[in-house]
């Protein structure tokens, strides 16, 4: 056979992984490979977010030539130094022959157990040097075994303490989405009759609209939910981390509750928190066997039903309509484009788009958690759109955020990638100003960005379609006219300005101490 | 704070040291000392490590390390069924008058005097840290020019080897 060069084999090798679409951004090092690729599509990638909210994915970065590593050439990055912390694991290719086994390895370890970025940077000479290829079938990685089932024994007493249980709340995280687990989780919840609140990376994996869904819980979720929690006896926690912004303060978390967590990281079991009983294993395969081992019962949880249900209607998320609110955009987008896709940016406009838009199915809310990653949502949409070609993809976006990577215009506008931009703009910083307001004696400090950018021209400049709305009678007309005109799009919508995100957990509190704010 | 010892199993490959000391500083971990060498296996090194901290913390040094894909295996090793040594090099100030009594300490210690000029010995001792510090206070009496100390190095006492540690199927590297 004849010999072929690393930047061939890459190409090869991602064909063998059924990879339709690569994104991103050509630089000297990388040349070798853009010759082989001629016509991708391109896109910015957010490495540390992946990290932190278990997203697979593999990056692929360009090096400067072996003789050159360590001698501060041109351009000459320790990327797999820098992505250390920030990746599953990294590799520097040092031989064009390990180069497939890498890549197979690469996405086995992107994809398997808690999925997480790996990035493989290859220096330019590696690219050019030749091999004969042949793509490997087998993976041998001695030190990486991704947990398989969840463990019996466990799952017996789990099930035991649910059995026992007359106010059960089901606490669910991105986990559930990632093991496609949606489905098992609704058997559960219906089974046993537990309520089911879902954190934002866990958005989509219980039906919002569901008479058993409480909505998102901690910092600024639903009251409701964090009653729920506080009051309830056990919580079953499927694919979360118990991460600070929905526990407030720990110790006075769930302090009535048994606490069951099933989690495919044995490292996120006790990280946080105390747990009673800790199952280890797939998100799917657990409630599966769960759902098994308590299908006989015979759920007594109506009182503690009808208590959430006079909270539900006691608390509901609510806001004053008077002017043009963001509330009332998300509600507005929500009730024209129930099965879009939803990415949002950070701050104010993902809170509110995560409290009034109400998903229904997995993977249709897109969102930097952990890191709260500003600039992400509008590479996201982007990744959807190409992903997910016939859906409508929205970006619910802030006028801060937004700017992080306006740039991805020419994106979408080079590559027609229709997806509309919804800016929540009020001229501030907004979740920062809010902090500002409640906390810093309302001293703006480096928060007002009023006036900074005119959205409209911006997207004409770029070949896109500029839109504004200042009256709430027009969101409506002028998100149909965005979506119809099937083109990208930036609506700028001009929100009441010192809108807060309500309720609201001030931090180290614990969640049943929640405010309504103004 | 209690101290534990954890021996690691690593791939033998560029980097790896840099992964686990990067975790350990990132997620607030103390090393209290770290030894590194390559096993009977060339393609495995084992990474002796003492950290201290709680049974909370253990849990979360030996899970973390253990999401590390170049890591292949960790063992927790108690006083009891392991053994363990550290070892030092002391150099330590003499005259003519002095030689000798540096020799007596060296004799009572198990210690070996391993270079000798006119005005300094270097000591070799091995053994526990309460033994290299009860020889340190001792010679220091005549004046500890430098000083260089290994960190602990441990074995389990059963007579397993390395390679034993792993699971039987994912021993060896398949040939390509």
């Amino acid at each position: 056979m004849a010999e072929i060069t690393g930047a061939e084999a890459l190409i090869e090798s991602l064909e063998n992984e059924n990879v339709e679409v690569i994104f991103g951004y050509p630089g000297g090092s990388v040349l070798p490979i853009y010759d082989e690729l001629y016509d991708a599509d391109i896109r910015h990638v957010l490495i540390a977010t992946a990290y932190m909210d278990s997203v697979p994915l593999v990056a692929i970065t360009g090096q400067v030539p072996r003789p050159l590593i360590g001698g501060d050439a041109f351009q000459e990055a320790d990327i797999t130094g820098i992505t250390l912390p920030i990746t599953k694991h990294n590799y520097l290719v040092k031989d064009v022959h390990d180069l497939p086994r890498i890549i197979k390895e690469a996405f086995y370890i992107a994809s398997t157990g808690r999925p997480g970025p790996v990035l493989i940077d290859i220096p330019k000479d590696v690219t050019t040097d030749t091999l004969d290829f042949t793509y490997p079938q087998k993976i041998n990685l001695r030190g990486y075994i991704p947990p398989k089932s969840a463990d019996v024994k466990h799952l017996r007493e789990a099930a035991q303490l649910i059995l026992k249980s007359e106010r059960p709340v089901i606490y669910a995280g991105g986990g559930i989405i990632i093991s496609d687990a949606a489905g098992e989780l609704l058997s559960l919840a219906e089974t046993i009759m537990a309520p089911v609140t879902t954190t934002l990376m866990g958005k989509g994996a219980f039906p919002d609209n569901h008479p058993l869904s409480i909505g998102m819980p901690g910092m600024h979720g639903t009251k409701y939910a964090n009653y729920a929690i506080q009051e309830s006896d056990i919580v079953i926690a499927v694919g979360v981390r118990f991460d600070d912004r929905v526990t407030g303060k720990l110790e006075s978390f769930a302090p009535n509750a048994k606490i069951i967590h099933i989690d495919i990281d044995p490292a996120e079991i006790r990280k946080n928190i105390r747990v009673d009983v800790s199952i280890v294993g797939d998100a799917k395969t657990a409630l599966l066997r769960l759902i098994g081992l308590v299908k006989e019962s015979q759920p007594r949880t109506d009182p503690w039903l009808d208590r959430i249900n006079k909270w539900k209607q006691e608390f509901p998320l609510q806001y004053k309509k008077d002017g043009l609110k963001p509330q009332y955009v998300v509600e507005s987008i929500c009730e024209l484009y129930p099965d879009a896709i939803i990415t949002t940016e950070v701050g104010q406009n993902q809170m509110w788009a995560a409290q009034y838009f109400r998903c229904t199915r997995p993977r249709t809310f897109i969102s930097s958690g952990g890191l709260g990653t500003m600039g992400y949502g509008f590479p996201a949409a982007i990744g959807a759109k190409v992903g997910v070609p016939d859906a409508t993809v929205i970006d619910i976006a802030g006028d801060g955020s937004f700017q992080m990577n306006s740039q991805e215009l020419a994106t979408t506008v080079q590559n027609n990638v229709p997806v509309v931009v919804a800016i929540l703009n009020n001229g501030y910083l907004g979740m920062v100003r809010q902090w500002q307001e409640l906390f810093f004696e309302q001293r703006y400090s480096a928060t007002i960005i009023e006036d900074s950018v005119d959205f409209v021209k911006l997207a004409e400049a770029y070949g896109a379609l500029g839109l504004r709305v200042e009256r709430p009678e027009d969101v409506k007309p002028t998100l149909k006219e965005a979506v119809g005109s099937c083109k990208p799009c930036i609506i700028d919508f001009i929100v009441e300005r010192t809108e807060n995100v309500s309720p609201m957990v001030p931090a180290g509190a614990a969640i049943n101490e929640i405010l309504d704010l103004e | 704070m209690k101290k534990h010892t954890l021996s690691v199993l690593v791939e033998n490959k560029p980097g790896v040291l840099a992964r686990i000391s990067g975790l350990f500083s990132r997620r607030g971990f103390n090393i209290e000392s770290l030894a590194v060498g390559v096993t009977e296996e060339t393609s495995i090194s084992r990474i002796t490590i003492v950290v201290s901290g709680d049974d909370a913390v253990l849990e979360q040094v030996k899970k973390q390390l253990n999401k590390l894909i170049d890591v292949i295996h960790i063992a927790e090793l108690s006083p009891y069924d392991s053994v363990s040594r550290e070892l030092a090099l002391i150099k330590v100030e003499v005259d003519t008058t002095t030689r000798s009594m540096v020799m007596q300490i060296v004799d009572v210690f198990r210690a070996r005097i391993i270079d000798v000029a006119t005005d300094s010995l270097i000591v070799e001792v091995t053994g526990s840290k309460g033994k290299i510090a009860s020889i340190q206070r001792l010679l220091s009496q005549f004046g500890i020019k430098e000083m260089v100390r290994t960190g602990k190095v441990a074995l389990h006492r059963m007579s397993k080897t390395a390679a034993d540690t792993i699971p039987e199927k994912l021993q060896k590297p398949e040939e390509e």
